[in-house]
């Protein structure tokens, strides 16, 4: 067991024992589903299914349901995958990377953030295969399988196919990880269910019995899968940006990109960690679980990968001026002051400017002021995937090939859907599953959480 | 096992290594089983064709999905799957004429191509004439002759039509031009027969000014043969002959022998053109001058002022009119006397009698404009129509037979016609389709589609060239010679009359071949028929009086008018609007506008911005044009160049009968004209308001951006001086440093390079010949098998087309900021680009493609296994040029595309398809594969014959097509290839060509793609680059 100095603020409030944390967590399992969790999972399965019909029509007809065109070729569809998987960053880093480094702070947040990872990509994944025009052959010809029809393969040299591998590494990584996380938690709901739900959490626990090498075996396993999941952080969307580094399009053909878009990936990631937990706290009273001292953490992340993409925004600028090449240069400008150039100074207002305000620690620790930035932010970075990629393309080498881009109401319909998706499965998720991760909660319980004798500011 | 060191020998030949012996050791038989080289059946063929029919027969047996392929019971002698037959004939429309050669597979006619052996169109073709072969599919033809609206057959309709011509007094025959001599003997023989019916003659498009001016002038009434490649400068007022004038195809052909540059030859002919619309020509034009309508005739006599100043001649009273540039080309045609040329698109005798003057007075007539070798394109009388439809109205005219003509339409009196063709006694038809006339009429006798017909022709004095049928009529329709023939009582049938007339005046005036079937079969085959002599044809009298002229246009026209004038001009891709039914013209992007499958009012950028009016993207507004009375809406397109306080609006819209693809398009421009001076005349002076209002409309233009931003390393220019000053003048050198140094972007890349060991397959495309027309794009549309996709998905920006031009303006001079090289200037310089698929050696697309859908070849060629595709669109998008077309939808077989993408819709339409090109499915993604199927086709015939390729043997649909020979295309590693000497590569070896051309270069050069395709700079024959 660490050492803890008692100085420490305390990492679960309220005084609570370890029966309170079973307790706290596992009723939301055990109980009826509360009537807010019904209106929210009534609403999610409407726009799922308002969205699905969007789907359902791009599958019919083809892509020509949506706003692209001969010279935007991707737009909305790969805006969304690439914003999903931002988004989808931030469960692992703070499971991984913040288990690496021994922030016992992460306990109380790490299982929804995590939850949110896998859904996030499950969203993400949909882009890349229903965004081509033949999907159901893409979705196994994009694969390395054996096959008969000659010595044909897939090409090593796209990195449309390394971000099938990276993708789906990433998702199987994160999911076993979430998974075995859950193990003990399940075990724990098991042996406070009866009937069915005895059943099926015992199945779920797959045989959990607590012995010490059981414990032993689970700890290692998650710090090798902690060591396994790191790099991946870094490499899911070095591995995405090459779809546009590697190109010759002005805009995206840019060195910068894998750090840029790492960094803009755990900035979305934080802010929808943050987005869902407020509410997740809220509704599920875990206010002494996931405490203002998180929120402030995690909003300083906010600041410091905020304000790297902003340094990236204005490197763009820089290179572009620098490479005295033409059609690059025109491309910056024609970000800020061409047609879209509301897109370009909507990112830069949600992106650089609004993440400064956490700078104060009156809004850094104001939960309506973070709960707000934090959707600020998603849009912002929404923005910015939709100006690399839209304002990119859509005026490059050819004048005579240049156009605009319009969404259509299936673009609209299928961004909805996965907004469905999404709050279907995490709504799913905090209701059956446990929320907080009880077993390592617990175990920062003690530590830190100690009555603190002689407090040297007064305060408690 | 023990190694075994034995050798075994199959003989003592082996040891010794015998020469035959090696030869024959791999051969199951020392000596080659005898096989008949003159074919007949061996035992062992026998064998093999029994176990063929065996297993044929058994496989008969089983039940295999046919469907509607059904197989000849006889095969005919000339026809074998897959092995296309070509036919010589003539596509003729009004007076529209092209020599062609076309392609027929399985019997289908599925290709038009220009006839190299015709001295007019010299393998040239357009847009018109490449799409006609569509026509012939057309659902809207009539399937068979009607009576009242009714169906009804031949023998029916013939009694019917013969009693009432028999009856009927003071019948007249409506036309447009025939150059047919025996069609215009038919029709005279029908005249007689029925008691002297009036042949009445007009033109949609007359330039019966011109036939008149030549008549008082000359004494002779028709068209002098212009020569365009003999000037050195040309001066148009008004005439888009590279476009829409009398005969373009020929005229281009001409005009860009005169625009064809090298360092041996560095000159070009210089030309000015003084117009109020910016039309192809205008386009093209080294000083181009927007001059208001009303202006246009006092122009010429400024000139011909100027001019006769010069040569001490008197000039005439004339209102003084101060006009850019004309001074300078009065210099210039002085200095060129005798090689150079005026010509005008007026429509009005004086100005073309001032014309005739400018030609004589330069000693032009019988040099490049030549009234003694006539043409006959244009026959048509304003005058006699004008008569007609007065005697219509006035129920003067007992019956009237219209042939393949549409005046109700395209008569600017043709709402009169409509209303008086009820009350004629007998009204007659022959249209191919229920057209706005043939619908009035009570007998229609569909004549065949002109590739199911016979037919001879006299373009021109001394030239003939013969039709013939390419496919078995479709439907029950009747060649309307042949129905003439019945109706006057003759026996014969056309195709015998034909004969007949040939036999007894052009093979009895030659005495090369002795036989007539020789004859007639040697011209069929070639198509063409010449008669020599070169001296003048007709013989001019006479000299016209200017004086007189002059005063008429002092009368007419004005230097100062305030008042918005209409121009109306005819389309490149609708022309009169007779074929404004095909999809394919309608979707071609008109090559000026870039604007599709619409009808609009062409303004200036002054008058935009007085009004306060800028089109983004299609975004568009409606104005109320009234002219006379008479008014309409249209949506406005801002046109650079057009010259202020005019206003232009194209004819071939506003259809209501033409069939499903242009009914309901655009308003009836035939309808504005005006005939008050005895002519039909296209500019309206007077009485004409143009008005904006709020309503929204939508354009859809393939290209909205209107300028290069100046990127160099797009449009690479210079003026002619530079040129010869340094051949590689307006070159961009595009250099990137790399390790201490600066270097060609070729000199880095990350690839090891392709190896071409056989061919290398590359274009050269000379944008100082393109002069921008678009017969290419429709070409390779027929060639490709290239979807229609129509309005809506235009608008969407996702227009097939594998082969584009694009259309760039100049910006101002000063220019600046990226927001002012945005705005085209006022009256612009223009460049042509077509652009389709540069096969690139280090292709963007082909190495983000996830499933190598897209590869290169050993020759060179970019290439797309659409079966592979699964619609990724990263190539696309990775594509610098913006070449690659994505399957959005599925346009064939689909209900939603029926109406426009008619060739992949329906049965009849797919007869039109090339059977060596996949249609492609939705969501795969498409590009120029640079005719593969033809250099496929090539290299077998080749192999076949054990030859290599011959350079010209294999030719792209596109530089086929080229009325300009601006595409040329070729084998890179093939020394004595036209390509390889014109971009000079003297290592042919290596995949990376070293071209020594001084003007090829390589759009974006300085990403190092190294496309195999090469822009040739554009020369302007100016001072500088003015505009």
């Amino acid at each position: 067991m660490q050492v803890t100095s008692p100085v420490r603020e305390p990492l679960v409030t309220g005084g609570k024992t370890y029966k309170d944390i079973t307790h706290d967590v596992s009723r939301q399992v055990e109980g009826k589903p509360s009537v807010s969790w019904l209106i929210g999972m009534a609403v999610a399965l409407g726009v799922l299914l308002l969205g699905s019909i969007a789907l359902v029509a791009t599958l019919w007809e083809g892509i020509g349901m949506w706003g692209l065109n001969k010279t935007v070729g991707w737009a909305w569809d790969i805006t969304n995958f690439v914003w999903w998987v931002g988004i989808g960053h931030a469960g692992t880093l703070i499971s991984a990377v913040l288990l690496l480094f021994r922030q016992k702070w992460r306990t109380s947040i790490n299982r929804a953030a995590e939850a949110m990872t896998i859904f996030a990509v499950i969203c993400a994944a949909m882009f890349p295969v229903i965004h081509m025009g033949r999907p159901w052959l893409g979705a196994y010809w994009a694969l390395p399988l054996p096959n008969t029809f000659g010595s044909l393969w897939v090409n090593f040299n796209s990195p449309l196919l390394w971000d099938v591998f990276a993708i789906s590494t990433y998702f199987s990584v994160s999911l076993v990880f979430w998974y075995i996380g859950l193990i003990p938690d399940f075990a724990t709901i098991r042996d406070r269910a009866t009937g069915i739900r005895k059943s099926i959490y015992g199945a779920l626990s797959m045989g959990w019995d607590g012995a010490a090498k059981t414990w032993m075996r689970y700890e290692a396993v998650s710090l090798i899968l902690a060591g396994l999941a790191t790099p991946l952080v870094l490499s899911v969307h070095t591995i995405v940006s090459f779809d546009f580094a590697t190109s010759v399009i002005p805009g995206w053909h840019t060195t910068i990109f894998p750090p840029y878009f790492v960094a803009g990936a755990i900035f979305s990631g934080f802010a929808m960690v943050l987005t869902l937990m407020i509410i997740t706290r809220h509704v599920f009273g875990l206010k002494d679980y996931i405490t203002m001292g998180h929120i402030e953490l995690m909003n300083i992340v906010i600041i410091i990968t905020g304000s790297i993409v902003g340094i990236a925004y204005i490197t763009e600028f820089f290179i572009a001026w620098y490479s005295g090449v033409e059609a690059e240069q025109y491309a910056f400008v024609n970000r800020m002051f061409g047609p879209y150039w509301w897109a370009y100074w909507s990112m830069m207002t949600c992106n650089v400017i609004s993440p400064q305000l956490f700078w104060f620690k009156k809004i850094r620790t104001s939960i309506a002021a973070t709960f707000i930035l934090s959707i600020v932010v998603n849009i912002g970075m929404w923005f910015e995937r939709f100006v690399i990629i839209v304002t990119s393309l859509h005026r490059d080498f050819l004048p005579s090939s240049w156009v605009m881009f319009y969404p259509t109401l299936s673009d609209v319909g299928i961004y909805l859907f996965t907004f469905g998706l999404f709050s279907t499965l995490f709504l799913l998720f905090a209701k059956f599953f446990p929320v907080i991760n009880m077993a390592e909660v617990k175990s920062v319980l003690k530590s830190s959480s100690e009555p603190k004798v002689n407090n040297y500011n007064g305060k408690r | 096992m023990k190694e075994n060191k034995k050798t075994y020998w199959k003989g003592l030949e082996q040891l010794t290594n015998d020469p035959e012996f090696v030869k024959n050791a791999d051969r199951e038989f020392p000596e080659a089983p005898t096989v008949s080289a003159e074919g007949g059946a061996s035992r062992r063929d026998f064998l093999k064709m029994m176990g063929f029919s065996i297993a044929a027969a058994s496989l008969a047996a089983c039940e295999a999905p046919v469907r509607k392929a059904i197989p000849y019971v006889n095969k005919p002698v000339d026809v074998n799957p897959s092995v296309p037959n070509y036919y010589a004939t003539t596509y003729s429309s009004g007076g529209d004429y092209a020599s062609i050669v076309v392609k027929t597979r399985e019997g289908r006619p599925i290709k038009v191509e220009g006839n190299k052996l015709s001295s007019i169109t010299q393998g040239g073709v357009n847009a018109i004439v490449e799409a006609s072969v569509l026509s012939l599919y057309d659902k809207q033809r009539l399937t068979g002759p009607m009576i009242n609206g009714e169906a009804t057959d031949w023998s029916t309709l013939d009694n019917a039509v013969s009693t009432a011509l028999n009856r009927a007094n003071n019948i007249k025959i409506v036309t447009n031009t025939i150059i047919s001599p025996s069609t215009e003997s038919v029709l005279e023989d029908l005249a007689n027969a029925v008691g002297g019916a009036d042949i009445i003659t007009y033109d949609p498009v007359s330039t019966f000014g011109i036939l008149q001016a030549s008549e008082s002038f000359y004494g002779f009434s028709g068209l002098p043969t212009y020569r365009f490649d003999r000037a050195n400068v040309i001066v148009s007022f008004g005439a888009d002959f590279l476009g829409t004038w009398i005969s373009p195809i020929e005229f281009a052909k001409h005009y860009s022998k005169g625009r064809k540059i090298s360092t041996e030859n560095p000159n070009m002919s210089r030309h000015f053109q003084f117009e109020s619309n910016m039309s192809l020509t205008g386009a093209n034009a080294d000083y181009r001058t927007p001059i208001k309508a009303s202006q246009s005739g006092l122009a010429i006599l400024a000139l011909y002022n100027l001019l006769a100043r010069r040569g001490g001649g008197t000039p005439v009273q004339a209102t003084t009119v101060e006009i850019p540039n004309l001074e300078r080309a009065a210099d210039e045609l002085w200095a060129a006397r005798g090689r150079s040329l005026v010509v005008s698109g007026s429509n009005d005798p004086n100005v073309q009698v001032v014309v005739n003057a400018i030609n004589d007075l330069l000693g032009n007539t019988g040099e490049t404009v030549d009234f003694s070798r006539p043409s006959y394109f244009r026959k048509g009388n304003d005058v006699q129509m004008n008569q007609f439809v007065s005697d219509l109205a006035a129920g003067r005219v007992g019956g009237v037979i219209f042939y393949n003509c549409n005046p109700v339409y395209d008569h600017l009196r043709g709402a009169e016609i409509a209303e008086a063709l009820p009350n004629v006694g007998i009204s007659v038809a022959t249209n191919e389709t229920l057209n706005e006339t043939a619908s009035l009429v009570q007998y229609v006798a569909p004549d065949h589609h002109y590739l199911e017909s016979w037919n001879d022709f006299n373009p021109k004095a001394g030239e003939y060239s013969l039709a013939q049928p390419t496919i078995t009529p479709l439907f029950n329709t009747r060649q309307a010679q042949d129905s003439f023939l019945v109706w006057s009582g003759s026996a014969t049938n056309y195709y015998e009359y034909l004969q007949t007339s040939w036999r007894n005046t052009l093979f009895g005036g030659q005495t090369d071949v002795t036989d007539f079937t020789e004859f007639w079969d040697r011209t069929l085959y070639n198509g063409v028929y010449s008669v020599a002599g070169n001296g003048s044809i007709v013989e001019l009298s006479g000299m016209g009086n200017v004086g007189q002229a002059a005063a008429e246009i002092n009368r007419n026209y004005t230097a100062d008018s305030t008042n918005v004038e209409l121009v109306v001009y005819q389309k490149v891709g609708i022309g009169t609007g007779v074929h404004a039914n095909n999809p394919w013209l309608q979707e071609m992007p008109d090559p000026v506008t870039k604007a599709t499958w619409d009808n609009y009012l062409t303004v200036s950028q002054r008058w935009a911005a007085d009004n306060n009016y800028r089109m983004f993207e299609g975004d568009a507004k409606m104005a109320r044009i009234t002219v006379n009375g008479k008014s309409f809406l249209l949506p406005v397109v801002v046109q650079p160049g057009q010259a202020n306080g005019t206003v232009g609006i194209a004819v071939g819209y506003g259809r209501t009968k033409a069939g499903r693809v242009a009914d309901g398009i655009g308003i009836n421009a035939y309808e504005l004209l005006d005939n008050s001076r005895g002519f039909t005349n296209f500019e309206v002076l007077t009485g004409v308001t143009v008005e904006m209002t709020s309503d929204s409309y939508k354009v859809a233009r393939t290209q909205t951006h209107e300028t290069y931003m100046r990127r160099e390393f797009v449009i690479q220019e210079a003026t002619l001086g530079e040129y010869r000053e340094n051949p590689a003048a307006g070159r961009y050198f595009p250099e990137i440093y790399s390790e201490g140094e600066f270097v060609k972007p070729s000199k880095i890349s990350l690839w090891n390079g392709h190896k071409y060991s056989q061919h290398h397959w590359g274009m050269a495309i000379d944008m100082n010949s393109c002069i921008g027309c678009g017969a290419c794009t429709v070409a390779c549309q027929v060639e490709n098998n290239v979807a229609v996709v129509g309005k809506e998905e235009v608008l969407n920006r996702r227009e097939m087309a594998w082969i584009r031009i694009d259309r760039y303006y100049s910006s101002d001079q000063s220019a600046e900021s990226y927001k002012e090289l945005e705005v085209a200037s006022d009256n612009p310089e223009v460049v042509f680009q077509p652009m389709l698929c540069q096969h690139c050696n280090n292709a963007p697309c082909e190495s983000v493609c996830p499933v190598i859908a897209t590869s290169h070849n050993s020759e060179g060629l970019s290439q797309m296994t659409y079966n592979r595709c699964i619609g990724t669109r990263y190539c696309a998008n990775n594509c610098p040029y913006k070449v690659r077309r994505f399957n959005w939808f599925k346009y064939h077989d689909n209900k939603d595309f029926a109406a426009v993408n008619v060739a992949q819709n329906s049965d009849l339409g797919k007869m039109v398809l090339n059977p060596d090109v996949t249609v492609r499915a939705r969501g795969v993604m498409e590009k120029c594969s640079m005719c593969v199927q033809r250099i496929q086709a090539g290299k077998l015939a080749a192999k076949r014959e054990n030859r290599k390729v011959i350079d010209g043997e294999i030719d792209m649909a596109c530089a086929v097509a080229c009325p300009t020979d601006a595409i040329v295309f070729g084998d890179m590693n093939d020394t004595n290839s036209q390509i390889t000497k014109m971009l000079k590569i003297q290592d042919s070896i290596s995949a990376t060509k070293e071209v020594n051309e001084e003007r090829a270069y390589h759009v974006l050069e300085e990403i190092n793609v190294s496309p195999n395709i090469w822009y040739f700079t554009k020369i302007r024959n100016k001072d500088k680059n003015e505009a």
